[in-house]
């Protein structure tokens, strides 16, 4: 088991206040809240800090913590010493702290395992049953899976209770079907899949919201997708065919004659489908060719010389 | 179940609408507290026209689960107050708006 320094995780000093230690706290909780936080670890950051703070604003728990000694380094291998609680007595609080699916195995050997579940609840327990919690997660899936539908498996981390009665972080794999047609940001519902009920109460369900893995050069819009797509110079100039690769499949596109780049060509129904599909519009880009020896250089001059072109002209300039 | 199992879940649209009830079921509170939030402006029945008395007939789009326990969460976990939860609500919402144009 591994030692956990509160004090480093709260970013305070070990003989910081009560109030110092609020304050940091509660920096802390807005900086990495699971619902607000942008952190990618925020969830773990957050369960650590409240985890933390769950010891050190409590005067009795901070001194037995403290009791243990400063030789301790954070990720040490860590034995509570024989008696080292002995004239303690933690009472559970019941404040209603942060509902973080178990603290780590450090804070409940010192602290025993449970004290502060009983607040969790709040006034939402009805009767011996307890609905098991939904859950919510996001699911990352590619822009293809939406236009043909799949499978993907997600991994969740889920809090059980291992062989010796504590509270793990497992994880669980399940195998979910991404319908057809899928948008980002809906949500897909997994009865029984949540969080396990209490007493005879069933389980709550899983909500996965559906996000998409885009390549740059793709942007969704609600059913509509939209691809960027490069042209040389000169098939924007005199017309061309191209190859496009998209979502469905490669298709090819006829590119009209004077295309400008931002001109917007719709190939309409190929874009997420549904009963009514989106569109799928190509957005023409012009990428230009280095000139990189004397014949090349040359053809751009003689470029410059036979039009006389302006491409400010609109600017006033 | 076994892991190899492929579950198909059903697919909320954003028009599904639940009942105040369910949301209570989802997000584990208490009709009073559904009220509070109506009456903050945090969330808005389906109804054309709010009448607090007829609470019990409300409904809700299935995104209110998740902004219910947002609320819920940030009220517990930040100290912050309804108000204070109203107004970080808004503020993601505009920061999603902004992220996805």
């Amino acid at each position: 088991m591994e030692y956990k320094d509160y004090y480093d995780i709260m970013g305070v000093k070990k003989d910081a206040t009560q109030d110092e230690i609020k304050r940091a706290y509660r920096k802390l909780a807005r900086k990495y809240h699971p619902d607000v936080s942008k952190e990618t670890d925020a969830e773990a950051k957050f369960k650590e800090v409240g985890e933390a703070y769950e010891v050190l604003k409590d005067p009795e728990k901070r001194t037995a913590y403290d009791q243990l000694g400063s030789q301790w380094q954070a990720g040490q291998d860590f034995h509570p010493p024989p008696g080292w609680d002995a004239g303690f007595e933690f009472s559970d609080g019941g404040t209603g702290g942060p509902d973080l699916g178990g603290f780590s195995d450090f804070f409940e050997t010192l602290y025993g395992r449970g004290f502060h579940r009983a607040g969790q609840q709040g006034g939402s327990a009805r009767g011996f049953q307890i609905r098991g919690e939904d859950h919510h997660a996001k699911v990352m899936v590619d822009l293809e899976d939406s236009y043909n539908g799949a499978t993907r498996s997600i991994t969740l981390q889920v809090s059980g209770v291992d062989e010796n009665g504590r509270v793990v972080a497992r994880p669980k794999t399940l195998k979910v079907r991404i319908p057809r047609g899928i948008r980002r940001g809906q949500q897909i519902r997994l009865a029984g899949q949540g969080g396990v009920g209490h007493g005879s109460g069933e389980a709550g369900d899983l909500y996965l919201e559906v996000d998409f893995k885009l390549p740059g050069h793709y942007r969704v819009e609600g059913a509509d997708v939209y691809l960027d797509l490069p042209l040389a110079p000169w098939e924007a100039a005199l017309g061309a065919s191209v190859k496009v690769p998209t979502p469905a499949g490669a298709v090819d596109l006829k590119i009209p004659p004077g295309s400008q780049a931002g001109k917007r060509l719709r190939l309409k129904g190929r874009g997420i489908p549904a009963k009514e599909a989106g569109d799928l519009y190509v957005v023409l880009q012009i990428a230009l060719p280095k000139a990189e020896n004397e014949e090349q250089r040359e053809i751009y001059e003689k470029m410059k010389q036979e039009f006389s072109f302006n491409p400010r002209v609109g600017m006033g300039a | 179940m076994t892991e190899n199992n492929i579950l198909r879940g059903q697919l909320i649209e954003a028009e599904t609408l639940i009942t105040v009830d369910e949301l209570c079921h989802h997000c584990m509170v208490q009709v009073e507290e559904v009220i509070t939030f109506v009456q903050e402006g945090i969330l808005d029945p389906s109804d054309d026209v709010v009448v607090t008395e007829q609470a019990d007939a409300w409904q809700f789009h299935i995104s209110s689960v998740r902004r219910v326990r947002t609320a819920v969460h940030l009220q517990r976990d930040l100290g912050v107050n309804l108000a204070g939860a109203a107004l970080a609500l808004e503020l993601l919402d505009r920061i999603a708006e902004l992220e996805r144009s």
